[in-house]
């Protein structure tokens, strides 16, 4: 493992100050210290985020919540809060991961979580654009059962593998991140990118950016909405799809609402044409399969993921169904 | 990392450093506010990437110098010859390696040991003694929950962890199946328990010892 110094702050600015240009700002380490390990994540110096007073989950004047970037998956799983208002949030956290790593897990981590494709988490494939730019893509042309139907590009098909995050985008969630200039706030679908040519790029973050909390408007979802992964056991797996559903429903009617998909795309996927088709209806005259159709919309098979784009429709339409309390 | 060096000898030969007075500027509490961004001070290549950190493990406190790369895991193994906490995957996969943080299970062998400064632990030696065996190490026995051991501190630490998440309410992914109520079945267990895995595939019977441990049988 690369060497690095230690470093904890006690406040956003020092930590933000104290970065250095080959910095990596470290929550719960879950992630990173395995990268280090394999030597996908050089950092020469850590800095501590665990110290900096972002450990609270707080109500906001429009009636949502706020986050603290530091506060544990579990944390955030069990909040009353949360489990009243966004109960999506906790399911979807509490199928992720097992017990020990939700206990170290921060939330701003797993927003920056790297891909868990074989080709970049293991330095001994030589072929990787987001682990070394410009040496190509192993994976578009390899093994690629777990790789991405949407959103891809020539030079990489990675996908984003969260739970946390596909439901933090059916919740229009926004992230808001402090630099050296001051805050900034991004709207969940807008913050993390898409591959294109430069896959080394997960995130719209600028160097030295600081994510300091989430921020969930108030949502009528509550009560209608409902996260569904499917994976290869029935726990502690990453997901081959999931879906995040939730209604907007208002005297039986349905007012609007929120499909995404995890597991399908290098960021957690909003399905646009899907949602256009969740507003102005009765609950009870949903066309669950057209919806669930749409939200694959454009989906692009690799040799071996075919199955996903079948397996995707199935997770939305048995979110659908759960969320309209039609199960 | 486990290679660097043997725990005594390594132990030994830091202490000595430490006793000349070295590497006191970089005591992680000293640098708790490098606004300036400055990198701490860096001497000899010996001082390099060190750092002073006190563990409190089972209730008593250990004074080490390590280096800033060493897991909890390897500072228990190498450095305090705490050996009860086993090295599986040493990637947060099996388990085995779990151990209790302020009350909170977590994989030590993803924790860097540097973090947790003031953080009490507890390791499966502070579970029980020879004699006076915790409450879930003695059902582990009872219920014959092992066949090998290797996964056992783990399952242990793990467990007892869980019983306690339990009893304040904590949901597990099951509990959400039956509206959001929490209660010790087979299925919750087996779900709540699912970061340790057990290559003998004693489960049936480490879920019978957790359902004796938590008074749910």
């Amino acid at each position: 493992m690369q060497a690095f110094d230690y470093l904890r702050p006690t406040s956003p600015d020092a930590a933000i100050a104290a970065l250095g240009a080959e910095g990596k700002f470290i929550g719960g380490g879950t992630n990173l210290v395995d990268l280090m390990k394999s030597g996908v994540e050089t950092p020469h110096r850590l800095v501590d985020v665990n110290h900096l007073g972002l450990d609270k989950i707080e109500s906001t004047d429009a009636g949502g919540l706020r986050i603290g970037a530091a506060v544990r998956n579990s944390d955030v799983a069990n909040d009353r809060q949360v489990r009243e208002s966004h109960p999506l949030l906790s399911q979807a956290l509490l199928d992720g991961a097992s017990p020990q790593l939700r206990n170290l897990a921060t939330v701003g981590g797993n927003l920056m979580q790297r891909t868990r494709c074989d080709y970049f988490v293991d330095p001994a494939f030589a072929h990787c654009n987001k682990r070394n730019p410009g040496s190509g893509c192993g994976a578009r042309d390899g093994f690629n059962r777990y790789h991405a139907i949407l959103g891809a590009s020539p030079a990489c098909v990675a996908v984003h593998s969260s739970d946390q995050n596909v439901a933090l985008l059916a919740l229009d969630a926004s992230v808001i991140v402090r630099g050296k200039d001051g805050e900034r706030r991004i709207a969940l679908n807008e913050f993390h990118r898409l591959p294109g040519d430069h896959p080394e790029v997960d995130t719209v973050l600028k160097p030295g950016e600081l994510i300091v909390a989430v921020e969930l408007p108030p949502s009528r979802a509550a009560r209608h909405s409902r996260y569904v992964k499917v994976r290869e056991r029935a726990s502690y797996a990453f997901a081959l799809v999931s879906a995040a559903v939730a209604l907007d429903v208002q005297d039986g009617r349905l007012q609007g609402g929120r499909i995404a998909l995890g597991s399908v795309a290098h960021k957690p996927w909003l399905a646009e044409k899907a949602n256009a088709l969740l507003s102005g209806h009765d609950l009870g005259d949903l066309d669950f399969a057209a919806i669930a159709k749409a939200s694959v919309d454009g989906a692009q098979a690799l040799r071996e993921n075919g199955y996903k784009i079948a397996l995707a429709q199935r997770a939305v339409e048995r979110a659908l169904r759960a969320a309209a309390g039609a199960a | 990392m486990q290679g660097d060096a043997p725990g005594l000898n390594r132990r030994s030969f830091l202490g000595s450093l430490a006793a000349a007075g070295a590497g006191l500027s970089l005591r992680a509490h000293a640098q708790s506010e490098p606004a300036d961004g400055t990198p701490p001070s860096a001497g000899s290549a010996a001082r390099e990437h060190t750092a002073h950190v006190t563990l409190r493990v089972n209730g008593a406190p250990h004074e080490l110098l390590l280096d800033t790369r060493i897991t909890l895991l390897d500072a228990l193994r190498e450095h305090l010859n705490l050996t009860g906490t086993k090295k599986g995957c040493d990637r947060g996969q099996c388990g085995a390696c779990t151990v209790i943080a302020d009350g909170r299970r977590i994989n030590a062998c993803l924790a860097l040991a540097v973090q947790y400064e003031g953080v009490d632990i507890t390791t499966v030696e502070g579970l029980g003694k020879e004699g006076a065996l915790g409450p879930v190490q003695a059902a582990f026995v009872a219920r014959d929950g092992l066949q090998c051991g290797y996964c056992t501190p783990g399952q242990i630490c793990s467990g007892t962890a869980m019983i306690e998440e339990y009893r304040k309410g904590a949901l597990s992914s099951v509990s959400w199946e039956h509206g959001g109520v929490p209660q010790l079945s087979v299925a919750e267990i087996r779900e709540r328990m699912s970061g340790n895995l057990c290559r003998c595939g004693a489960y049936t019977n480490i879920v019978a010892a957790l359902r004796d441990a938590a008074g749910e049988a």
